[in-house]
């Protein structure tokens, strides 16, 4: 015991000495936490539109208005001809043109059907689609409106869709899981194999086998203070998460850091693992980064949704520790869910967890033999 | 200090890889207080055979104890009782010197109050009582050394095992650390050393040689520079080196 609090102590020192270190790993959660949160965001106000109005009448002005009074459309610009359309879109600056066209309020007011037309910027297609479903949506709304007054069609069904756990589809609430998992990973495994790297290069670690504490000590000792500073971390974000984007904790508090305490433990033992293999601090750095961040980054469920990546990819992120963390989380934060709904994620990360610790222990055996 | 007394001792110690033998049956012994030098050229199996005496590798074959403790069935034993520094130094960098001495103290389980007493008899004896403070980085290189040197016997191991210690160093520094060496051996400290200057060879009281993964000579300096009949351990060395008939 008192050889692991030396080892222990030992790692705080050199933790706080670092200090460039020290400050990226406390900056980092708060960086993250507020890239994703403001910058990339799948919620958008106030983009420009131009409208190209040839119907020019009083329904045309309505729907115009109607337009400009949401929060979603900003209109920069009117336009007279659709020659103008194609300069207007390689300015930059506007991302959908609305075309109206010369009979529109005849059409509407005879036919009961009009058309409209969106020219939206395709370059970058998520957007573009975003942009679609905003218009074509508040175009319904402007249709069944005006429906309202006429009151022509004794059958009408309406839709109301309601998002139930994330009524508003505030993108905080996918990300902050996603944060926690992959600054934990971060921090847990990358430092982790990279102190234990380091000892190697400097011989050290030598030194130490040659004592008389026992190589388990020597690791846990080493990574007890990353498992403290993790742990520190996800608290910030949480509250973060909790305070500055309103996302809920609707499940146990009790239960869900008891859950990030889990995967802090994943994490380490993947980190030790890295490190067992890697002999120097730059592999082990690459290592992590490859083997962990990018797959977690892109494979978790984190960006993309798992269900529609291509099946040899599904089963990489089956593998990936950070799937079954963030569906943890989703389930305890956001559904509220109880123990028994995360049994089985739970499970995964402990099996994977003892599967990480047993490859690592057996190649530093076969290292002494 | 009873000289003959027998701390080291080694009996067809062997260390395979697959097919090919590292260190192949070597027998030999050292007795309390001796500062015995261990000598071969790289790839020799210096390397491989001090790390099975120092419990970081496990003999095919063979036996052997160091300070009394079987090194095979009772590896811990001999750790607790060994002291051991490399030619890396192996002090941490960005750890006060003070710092450095407390952490090994701890991690071989002495007492605050005997880590406490330790360091300062240490710090008067390397005379660095006023820069306790001051990160190990920043020491000069021959401090490093020494201090090292001293930390690695901060637990008052019986034997301490040194591997190429003063690789690196000038030559000034490595006299200074010699005269260091000397007189842990004149407490009865005994003294294990790999070298790859034969100059610091002449200064050992036994000398033992290995060639390919054999023990080729076990003998004082001026036996083995009498028996080659030649005038110093540079051409007792490429003499015994060059017999490739030792496979």
């Amino acid at each position: 015991m008192k050889s692991y609090w030396a080892i222990f102590k030992k790692e705080v020192y050199h933790i706080l000495r670092d200090r460039r270190t020290l400050l990226v790993l406390i900056l980092l959660p708060f960086t993250l936490v507020l890239i994703f949160g403001f910058a990339i965001t799948n919620e958008f106000k106030d983009s420009k539109i131009a409208i190209l109005d040839q119907s020019k009448s009083v329904l045309s002005g309505e729907l115009i208005n109607h337009v400009a009074a949401s929060q979603h459309f900003f209109i920069d610009d009117y336009i007279m001809s659709i020659e103008d359309i194609e300069p207007i879109f390689r300015k930059g600056e506007v991302k959908m043109v609305l075309v109206i066209p010369p009979d529109f309020e005849e059409a509407f007011t005879r036919m009961k059907k009009a058309d409209l037309q969106f020219i939206i910027d395709g370059t970058e297609p998520n957007f573009a689609n975003t942009v679609n479903q905003y218009a074509s949506r508040m175009v319904n709304r402007f249709t069944s409106l005006k429906q309202g007054q006429q009151t022509s069609l004794p059958y009408q069904i309406g839709i109301e869709a309601r998002m139930i756990f994330n009524p508003e589809l505030s993108s905080a609430y996918n990300f902050l899981p996603g944060v926690i998992a992959l600054i934990l990973l971060l921090i847990s495994a990358m430092m982790t194999s990279l102190t234990i790297a380091k000892e190697k290069e400097t011989g050290t670690m030598e030194i130490l086998l040659v004592s008389p504490i026992s190589p388990l000590t020597i690791i846990l000792g080493k990574v007890g203070p990353y498992a403290v500073l993790s742990f520190i971390n996800t608290v910030i974000i949480l509250v973060m998460g909790v305070y500055i984007f309103d996302v809920p904790i609707r499940g146990s508090l009790i239960l869900l850091l008891v859950m990030c305490l889990l995967y802090v433990i994943t994490a380490l033992a993947l980190g030790i693992l890295i490190s067992t293999k890697a002999k120097s601090q730059q592999v082990a750095m690459m290592g992590s980064l490859v083997v962990l961040m990018m797959p977690t980054m892109l494979l978790s469920g984190f960006l993309f949704p798992v269900t529609s990546m291509p099946m040899p990819l599904q089963f990489i992120s089956k593998i990936i520790p950070a799937t079954y963390f963030t569906e943890i989380i989703k389930n305890v934060m956001l559904r509220g869910a109880g123990l028994q709904y995360v049994i089985f994620p739970a499970g995964v990360l402990v099996l994977m967890t003892l599967v990480f610790l047993v490859i690592s222990l057996f190649s530093f055996k076969t290292r002494l033999e | 200090m009873d000289k003959t007394k027998k701390v080291i001792t080694v009996d067809h110690l062997t260390k395979k890889f697959g097919d090919f033998t590292a260190v192949d049956a070597i027998t030999f012994d050292v007795h309390a207080g001796e500062i015995f030098g261990f000598l071969g050229a790289n790839g020799a199996g210096k390397t491989t055979a001090m790390k099975m005496l120092i419990g970081l590798s496990k003999p095919t074959s063979g036996t052997g104890t160091v300070a009394g403790f079987d090194i095979v069935k009772n590896p811990e034993k001999v750790k607790q009782n060994i002291g051991y520094m490399s030619q890396k130094f192996a002090l941490y960098d960005d750890l006060t010197i003070e710092e450095n001495a407390t952490f090994y103290g701890g991690i071989y389980g002495l007492k605050r109050k005997v880590i406490k007493s330790q360091i300062e008899h240490m710090l008067d004896d390397l005379d660095l009582r006023s820069s306790r403070k001051q990160l190990v980085g920043q020491l000069p290189i021959g401090w490093k050394q020494r201090l090292a040197f001293s930390v690695a016997m901060i637990h008052d191991p019986s034997i301490i095992f040194l591997d190429e210690p003063t690789g690196g160093v000038d030559p000034v520094t490595r006299r200074i650390f010699w005269e260091k060496i000397y007189e842990e051996s004149s407490k009865g400290r005994t003294i294990f050393v790999t070298t790859h200057y034969m100059d610091e060879a002449e200064y050992c009281h036994r000398l033992s040689m290995m060639v390919a993964g054999k023990m080729v000579a076990v003998d004082s300096p001026a036996n083995l520079k009498e028996k080659y009949g030649v005038k110093d351990m540079n051409e007792v060395f490429v003499h015994i080196a060059n017999q490739e008939d030792w496979r």
